[in-house]
């Protein structure tokens, strides 16, 4: 597809070294997950020009912005993107909507069709417009800056781990917001994070970087219930559901509901009919070969094995299972897979423990 | 013969005031790119180009001084250079003055503008180029506005030792009324003559000027802000 990104660096330092060829969606967000130093910044910097890796290549759609082939190298300022770093870096000689005309009075286009009043209003900063940036908490600036570079019509916005720097609080007080950028905006979005609850969050696409080297990149699915990469998630092991709210029950429960089955969880917030993101653990999950009748556990839906694989907890497997086309994860213990000889083919249920909402 | 005195000792004052004015203008356009050059680059030449810089502050006047009066006197390259020119030689003239002064005031001027440009770091010109605005750009929106307290202090300092300086005018301007005779030289002649009382007004005053400035220096100059 021409909307397609395509990107392909190496550098080599001497305690360091990156390597990656990407070919990532020209839509929606693509997480880079990873531990510190597996490159994923460099990366990051490496898209926006900040960093010039020698033999790379950038393209966002038909935009070339690299080409070492052909010696084309793009600077920055003269690149159609938007960076969002961990720390908000706001200028503290400006004022807040002065921080915002810096980028959108240099665009060449309007971004977006949205003005800067309607853009603070997404953002929910308008009250904070002739502030100084040393007056914001921390939550407010980052989405100051966020908004910034959404002022600057990029073609695609960069995020190199937004929300690290802020505590708990300040996390979930702008997740909201970028989830509302991830469906109101036509952009795509590389997201540069190594929180597994992010991730799960705001991710479409995931690439995993392990020392400078892409291990897997794929759909988020789709990577998240690979069994053979244990090692990238750890405990926080587990696949994302889409699900849709179907009733609010009178048992403070609400229904959702999604191609496996209906699952319950504790009654949540959300409209009847909207949809939501919901992370299941493949630590919650356990399995049976019959369906269970005397037992607390509410969710229980019927899957068939896919394949199953060690994991790095001693004693413990991972199982790959298919519910009605979309995976989930089980780790049971080994000494429980053999006895309920669990191999690829088998029928059974799986039981949830624990569904978390993302939303 | 009293008011002939005084007017000599405000001629004096004047003319330090415009030596220091322009010596300090012309600073802040040659130290500028020195000192962003200083705190950007990762050349070698680093080292010996601030070495350089630093000169003059370890050296006598008297060493400059003498220096300066080779390069720029009839046989020296720049006095060639002036004589060719027509313009004629420069010691003992107010250009003359304010090269050598230029020279003599560069580090107080260029190490506060130099720490000043390196304290803001590279992530608020990351920051501007990712928002579309080009290298000069950024240098004029960015980097001047938030090295501020930087170009204050380097201002203040270099008038302020601009004024001060006795022994390089000396060499290189010696004691013309008029065109070279600054306040030192004037508190100087004072002095020799025996006239206290002249030279206590002058002396006094130059006192009160630089607690003034240094005072201005140290209340006036913000804090350094911290970059959220």
């Amino acid at each position: 597809m021409s909307d397609d990104i395509h990107a392909r660096f190496r550098v080599d330092r001497r305690d360091f070294s990156l390597d990656v060829d990407l070919q990532l969606p020209g839509r929606g967000v693509t997480a880079l997950f990873g531990h510190s130093g597996s490159g994923k910044t460099t990366a990051l910097r490496a898209m926006a020009g900040l960093e010039r890796a020698p033999g790379g290549y950038f393209a966002v759609g038909d935009e070339v912005w690299q080409d070492e082939s052909r010696s084309l190298f793009v600077p920055p300022h003269q690149r159609s993107l938007g960076v969002v770093f961990q720390e908000a870096s706001l200028f503290p000689h400006l004022s807040v909507r002065k921080n915002m005309e810096f980028g959108q009075k240099r665009a060449a286009t309007v971004a977006f069709g949205v003005s800067l009043p309607e853009m603070a209003e997404l953002l929910g900063i308008a009250h904070l417009l002739d502030r100084s940036p040393g007056q914001l908490s921390g939550g407010e600036r980052q989405r100051v800056a966020i908004a910034r570079a959404l002022l600057a019509a990029p073609k695609i916005l960069l995020m190199d781990e937004p929300l690290a720097a802020l505590d708990f609080k300040r996390k979930q007080e702008i997740l909201p917001y970028l989830e509302r950028l991830h469906r109101e905006l036509a952009i795509p979005v590389v997201y540069v994070s190594h929180a597994p609850d992010e991730v799960a969050r705001l991710a479409d696409h995931l690439v995993l970087l392990d020392e400078g080297r892409v291990v897997a990149s794929g759909a988020l699915n789709e990577v998240l219930s690979r069994i053979d990469l244990p090692a990238a998630f750890a405990d926080d092991a587990g696949v994302v559901i889409e699900a849709c709210v179907a009733a609010h029950e009178a048992d403070n429960l609400s229904r959702l509901e999604f191609p496996g089955g209906a699952i319950y969880v504790t009654r949540c917030h959300a409209e009847v009919g909207s949809w939501l993101r919901c992370r299941i653990h493949a630590r919650d999950v356990s399995l049976a070969l019959v369906p269970q009748v005397q037992t607390s556990i509410l969710n229980c839906v019927a899957a068939v094995v896919v394949d199953l694989a060690p994991t790095d907890t001693p004693g413990h497997v991972l199982v790959r299972l298919d519910v009605a086309g979309e995976p989930l994860l089980a780790r049971i213990t080994q000494r429980s897979a053999n006895k309920l000889d669990i191999r690829p083919g088998l029928a059974l249920r799986a039981q949830i423990k624990a569904v978390a909402l993302l939303a | 013969m009293e008011s002939a005195a005084y007017s000599a000792d405000l001629a004096a004052v004047w003319l330090t005031l415009k030596l220091a004015t322009v010596v300090t203008l012309l600073l802040l356009v040659i130290g500028t790119p020195i000192a962003w050059w200083l705190a950007r680059t990762r050349s070698i030449f680093k080292g010996a180009v601030g070495a350089v810089v630093a000169l003059p502050l370890v050296l006598p006047p008297t060493v400059i001084g003498f220096y300066l009066l080779v390069v720029m006197g009839p046989h020296g390259p720049l006095g060639q250079l002036t004589k060719s020119l027509g313009l004629g030689l420069l010691p003992f003239t107010f250009p003359g003055l304010v090269i050598a002064s230029v020279f003599y005031s560069l580090p107080f001027v260029v190490q506060p503008i130099q720490n000043a440009f390196e304290a803001i770091g590279e992530r608020p010109l990351e920051v501007a180029a990712t928002l579309r605005a080009s290298p000069w750009d950024a240098f004029w929106s960015v980097a001047v506005p938030l090295a501020k307290p930087g170009f204050l202090s380097g201002s203040i300092l270099g008038f302020a030792h601009t004024v001060g300086e006795f022994g390089i005018v000396l060499m290189i301007g010696g004691n013309i009324p008029d065109k070279t005779r600054v306040v030192s030289v004037q508190i100087y002649d004072h002095v020799e003559a025996l006239e206290y009382a002249q030279a206590h007004w002058l002396a006094g005053g130059m006192v009160l000027f630089s607690f003034a400035v240094l005072l201005a220096l140290y209340t006036f100059n913000p804090a350094r802000r911290k970059t959220p």
